[in-house]
């Protein structure tokens, strides 16, 4: 490789650290990305000038088919199911490491039997080909997950336990006859166990934990991508792979610890037996629901009132409609503020995305800590689409899922108005004791549909 | 030096800044943090260029399928956290209601 390649390689690891570095800023967010984007297509287009390549036509038809696949998804996904996109692309690279591990094996091959075996690239072979499709297929459960192809709950099949173990150690004992004597179908194999692994990983993870998962399995592939760096002998490959499997971890226990859970007991929590799940069915309880008018006078002689968004608000799509009934309500003098839980959506931060969509402005978004205090002064919580992360329970009930994460503190509110599409519990699949509080006001129907008529019956107070 | 010491610094070096840049991300920047640290390491596309560039026959084809995987990765990736952000750097609309507190 020419110095002046190697140089530009620099650049371009440069690059990714200021890409990071301005992504954890909310005013330098969007430049970080575009910084990391180019370093990233600089990193890229490098080979073609400096490397002698074959089938460059081909290669190049390849990224262009790829390119097109990434945008056209990334344009077209609706904000809601962002999360299961980022999933989705995180799965894919895992998958491409795999691959290309897989590839760099068959070279490998040629070596077999003789005594000077490299030891240290065909351990970091068999790691990338392993995490990479444990990464892939995780990835595509969690997709699954989150856009409900299959149940959001734990899923435990008997013996997984076993399978896991089992699995784990026949991928140890490959990944052994890997290096000392590399054969591609040994690489297959392990594959395949990869795979099976990270269907048996992320299955037992309950659907609020899934974007935990998302952020691990993100930091694996980062890991693996280091990994195919070593073997290729290619630092970018290197620094920018282990950038995001070090950033990905951490932030991984950053999530995790926003949410009040350790990363092994999201991971094995439902594994230990005991899990403590509801029925997930609609209870029968009495509960005290009213109609738009009665909501609206409620929220319209209020002096503080708190909206808390929750998922439910963005599959209605009603975040406009949200967002006009608070304009309506400050115009009235009240005061209003929408508390946001760290977890508010499907992942951290993904609530705020979602309502600057609608022009929500930035100031009026509160965090839980900030505002938690206030909940004691306040008339009236107004919480739409929301369930898991008002649950008393979390502070209460030591056998539910949610035990231990931090809640926003709606219970100490002086009313509390819950827009329900029914009794369904939350995400979690948990019952919700302060539904049946005496406080607690009901107001069935689709968000979008019940905030439309309730902003009518405010307009008209 | 041995090679392979000096790669375990890069490696080692790498963790600390990788922990380092993101120390005081805040919640709100999670997702968007995620996904884009999820394009990044779609760099390997240059790792599946390279493989594939070497290649013949059912190693070429496994290579180019890396090829387009590793591309939906790193454009997808970037275009979508660059979608996350644009809401966050949207100039304020003039009029609305809301700035009541400045705390």
């Amino acid at each position: 490789m020419p110095v002046w390649a190697q140089l530009v390689y620099l650049l371009c690891a440069v690059g990714f650290v200021l890409a990071l570095k301005g992504l954890s800023g909310p005013r330098t967010a969007r430049t970080g990305n575009l910084v990391g984007a180019a370093a990233a297509v600089v990193a890229c287009a490098l080979p073609f000038f400096y490397a002698d390549l074959d089938h460059v036509v081909l290669i190049l038809v390849a990224i262009a088919v790829g390119s097109v696949v990434g945008v056209v998804g990334a344009q077209r996904v609706q904000m809601t199911q962002m999360p299961q996109l980022v999933a989705l692309f995180n799965g894919v690279g895992g998958g491409a490491a795999a691959l290309v591990a897989l590839v760099e094996l068959e070279l490998y091959a040629s070596f077999a039997g003789s005594s000077d075996l490299p030891l240290a690239p065909l351990v970091f072979t068999a790691f990338t080909i392993l995490v990479g499709a444990v990464s892939f297929s995780g990835s595509v459960v969690t997709f699954a997950k989150l856009q409900e192809l299959m149940t959001s709950r734990p899923v435990v099949p008997p013996g997984l336990p076993f399978a896991f173990v089992g699995s784990g150690l026949a991928a140890l004992v490959l990944a052994g006859v890997l290096v000392d004597s590399p054969a591609v179908w040994v690489g297959v194999l392990l594959a395949l166990v990869g795979l099976l692994l990270g269907v048996l990983l992320v299955l037992p993870v309950g659907g609020a934990d899934v974007p935990i998962v998302i952020s691990l399995l993100n930091a694996f592939t980062g890991l693996t991508v280091a990994a195919g760096g070593y073997v290729l002998g290619n630092t970018v490959l290197l620094v920018a792979g282990t950038l995001v499997g070090a950033s990905g971890t951490f932030l991984t226990l950053l999530m995790a610890r926003a949410m009040g859970r350790s990363v092994g007991n999201i991971l094995f929590g439902a594994l230990k037996g005991g899990s403590t799940l509801g029925a997930g069915e609609a209870s029968d309880r009495p509960v005290r629901s009213a109609g738009p008018e009665d909501v609206a006078i409620l929220l319209g002689y209020a002096e503080r009132v708190i909206i808390v968004p929750g998922y439910g608000l963005a599959v209605a799509q009603a975040q406009h409609t949200l967002r006009e009934l608070v304009e309506v309500l400050l115009e009235r003098g009240t005061e209003v503020d929408y508390a946001i839980h760290p977890v508010a959506g499907r992942m951290p931060g993904h609530m705020n995305v979602l309502l600057a969509e609608a022009q929500v402005p930035y100031e009026q978004l509160r965090e839980m800590d900030d505002v938690n205090g206030e909940f004691r002064q306040t008339d009236v919580v107004l919480v739409v689409g929301a369930n898991d992360v008002v649950n008393p329970a979390a502070r209460t009930t030591p056998s539910a899922p949610i035990y231990g994460m931090p809640i926003l503190d709606v219970d100490e509110s002086r009313q509390v108005v819950f827009l329900k599409r029914s009794m369904r519990p939350g995400f979690a699949g948990i019952e919700n004791e302060l539904l049946f509080d005496p406080r607690t006001t009901l107001l069935f129907g689709d968000a979008k549909d019940s905030l439309g008529k309730l902003l009518a019956a405010v307009k008209a107070l | 030096m041995n090679p392979d010491v000096t790669w375990l610094t890069y490696f080692v070096l790498s963790v600390f800044v990788g922990i380092e840049v993101i120390a005081k991300v805040s919640s709100t920047l999670h997702t968007p943090l995620m996904s884009g640290a999820n394009a990044i390491h779609g760099v390997i596309l240059l790792g599946a260029v390279l493989v594939a560039g070497s290649s013949d026959g059912l190693a070429l084809v496994v290579a180019l399928v890396a090829v387009v995987l590793a591309a939906v990765n790193m454009v997808g990736g970037f275009v979508v956290t660059d979608r996350m952000l644009q809401m966050f750097t949207r100039p304020a609309r003039p009029g609305a209601a809301a700035r009541k507190r400045v705390d």
